[in-house]
């Protein structure tokens, strides 16, 4: 295990400051500061505020991680970085950190894209990720469906949200609903009391002329909220946890049947979960019975690992590192829509 | 004592090599000025490894490293402040901080960067390049600038309605900025950006506005 290079991963692309160490496939650290508490009070995470934290956060994260690994800073052998998708600011905290630990500790870096890092990840609790896989990602900030026939140099898009990501649904409902940001957690106890077909809430994009991977939330979104406008002009209670059920039904539904048809589609036997959305407790559920049902096996990493972190940035570094391919150029910068095809830059 | 110097506040990244002495010679071995506009992030660590390679010298020979916490446009501000955090860290040197106003011209003089947004961001200095008022930022209607005004001359035709006379960060002002904490590090403040702005950020007027969004 020593023999393998020891990896230093850096994220910044939202609000978490994730810093990770990774040796081969073995995790060694996984350092984290988060600014989500500043950005509560608005309702969603703003870029400015998440920017100011990284710039805060980011040296004592170092120092975090490498305490945490038992190594030093001389210790690394290469470092990766999230250069995309993501809000640029937040970027270029961590990109501009990275090229300056791996210029001073002379040391190759690369650029790498958050999406395929969280594929990547899995590969930390479970080995080796099978290939081809299907990847299902689901959070504030994406919703994707990916095909990946090899993690290091190939990923394709094979659909994503057309509007709100899921975890974006989750943050609007629980606001009508008045449940704390972010609003997965909350929906996620309320629905354990609830109902999950007490209200048929819309699935989007699951006719037959759809687009069969792409997802849409917005209806979902205000369908609830009109649902529950309603109530409340009738005098009538709301009943939080089976509206809360039913809408995390209506989610868990689309996404799994899309995955499990991706799966199907391409003769691919593998599904990878990831994302902080694939913490959900029914979407882990239901992902697991209908995989089962399909044969298809169902990869998810641990709740902790499925949201940002550097770990997870480590992880793809050390895979790209395994694979010889080339260091990012010396004039890497961050790219907010970094498409996944390229999956290190 | 070999110091790498750094500053990203304006749209002209600066890295530059100098050898600094507590006697108060400043010999500049090499600097690097780039016209980078908002590419702050890829082009800093380039103009590092370029000056480094002009002196014939490497990241193990610096002593310390300085950098100019603005005020400026924050993203790429914040690029030099984090390359300066991140580099010392790594080399296990001390790193200072500096009003990047302080390194813009020398004597008595106005100070002027763009602040973006019809303001500017400025400084007063006395005779003896003490700074008086400022770092400030403002509407130039606002403020009396006391004559010479020096730096972004670029924006100044429209937004003060008036000339400046061109100066720009320097190596050589970045170490006379930072003279007293390298002549006693443990003066040194803490490497926080001059930001002068709250962060952009409304939270919602209403709890409920998701079906008239
Ligand atoms: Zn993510």
């Amino acid at each position: 295990m020593a023999d393998q290079p020891l990896v230093l991963g850096f994220e910044t692309s939202c609000d978490e400051t994730g810093v990770g160490l990774v040796r081969g496939h073995t995790l060694l650290a996984d350092a984290l500061a988060t600014s989500m508490a500043e950005h509560e009070r608005f309702g969603g995470v703003v870029p400015e505020i998440a920017s100011r934290a990284h710039l805060e956060a980011m040296v004592p994260t170092v120092h975090r991680a490498l305490a945490e690994a038992g190594v030093t800073a001389g210790d690394v052998d290469a470092i990766a970085v999230t250069s995309g998708p993501g809000l640029t600011g937040a970027l270029l905290v961590g990109v501009a950190a990275a090229k300056a630990y791996a210029l001073a500790l002379d040391v190759p870096l690369y650029g790498v894209n958050h999406l395929a890092a969280h594929v990547a990840v899995d590969e930390l609790q479970h080995g080796p990720l099978a290939e081809p896989s299907i990847a299902l990602l689901v959070s504030g900030g994406h919703s994707s469906l990916l095909l990946v026939p090899d993690l290091a140099r190939d990923v394709e898009s094979l659909g994503r949200t057309v509007d709100d990501a899921a975890g974006e649904a989750f943050d609007k409902v629980a606001r009508v609903l008045g449940m704390p940001f972010p609003g997965g957690p909350p929906i996620d106890r309320a629905a354990a009391e609830g109902d999950p077909s007490a209200i048929r809430f819309p699935r989007g994009l699951t006719g037959p002329r759809d687009a069969p991977y792409d997802f849409s939330f917005s209806g979902l979104k205000t369908a609830v909220a009109r649902w529950v406008e309603a109530r409340e002009r009738a005098g009538e209670p709301v009943p939080v946890a089976d509206v809360a059920a039913s809408f995390q039904e209506a989610v868990a539904d689309v996404l799994t049947a899309k995955a499990v048809r991706a799966c199907r589609d391409h003769g691919v036997d593998h599904l990878v979960l990831g994302g902080g959305v694939a913490a959900n407790s029914r979407l882990r559920a239901l992902a697991e019975e209908r995989c089962a049902k399909a044969g298809i096996v169902l990869r998810v990493p641990s709740p902790r690992l499925c949201t940002d972190n550097g770990a997870m940035v480590a992880a793809l570094g050390s895979r790209l590192v395994a694979a010889g391919v080339a260091p990012s150029a010396p004039d890497l910068g961050a790219d907010s829509s970094l498409p996944i095809e390229m999956v290190s830059r | 004592m070999l110091v790498l110097a750094l500053d990203t506040a304006t749209p002209t990244l600066v890295a530059g090599l100098a050898d600094w002495s507590q006697h108060g010679v400043t010999q500049v071995l090499a600097e690097r000025a780039v016209p980078s506009g908002t590419r702050h992030a890829e082009l800093l660590t380039p103009a590092i490894s370029g000056v480094l390679d002009d002196a014939g010298l490497t990241m193990g020979d610096l002593d310390a490293v300085v950098t100019g916490l603005g005020p400026g446009p924050f993203t790429g501000l914040r690029v030099g402040v984090v390359t300066a955090a991140a580099l010392a860290d790594a080399r296990g040197l001390p790193v200072f901080g500096v009003c990047s106003l302080d390194a813009i011209g020398s004597g008595a003089r106005t100070v002027v960067t763009d602040a973006r947004r019809r303001e500017i961001y400025w400084a007063t200095y006395a005779a003896d390049g003490s700074r008086l008022t400022g770092p400030a930022v403002d509407k130039p209607a606002d403020v009396t600038l006391p004559e010479p005004v020096v730096g972004d001359p670029t924006f100044a035709a429209d937004r003060l309605g008036r000339s400046v006379t061109p100066a720009q960060v320097t190596t050589a002002g970045l170490l006379r900025a930072a003279a007293a904490q390298l002549a006693d590090p443990s003066s040194a403040g803490p490497l926080v950006p001059l930001y002068l702005r709250r962060p952009d950020a409304t939270p919602p007027t209403t709890i409920k506005a998701v079906t008239q969004a």
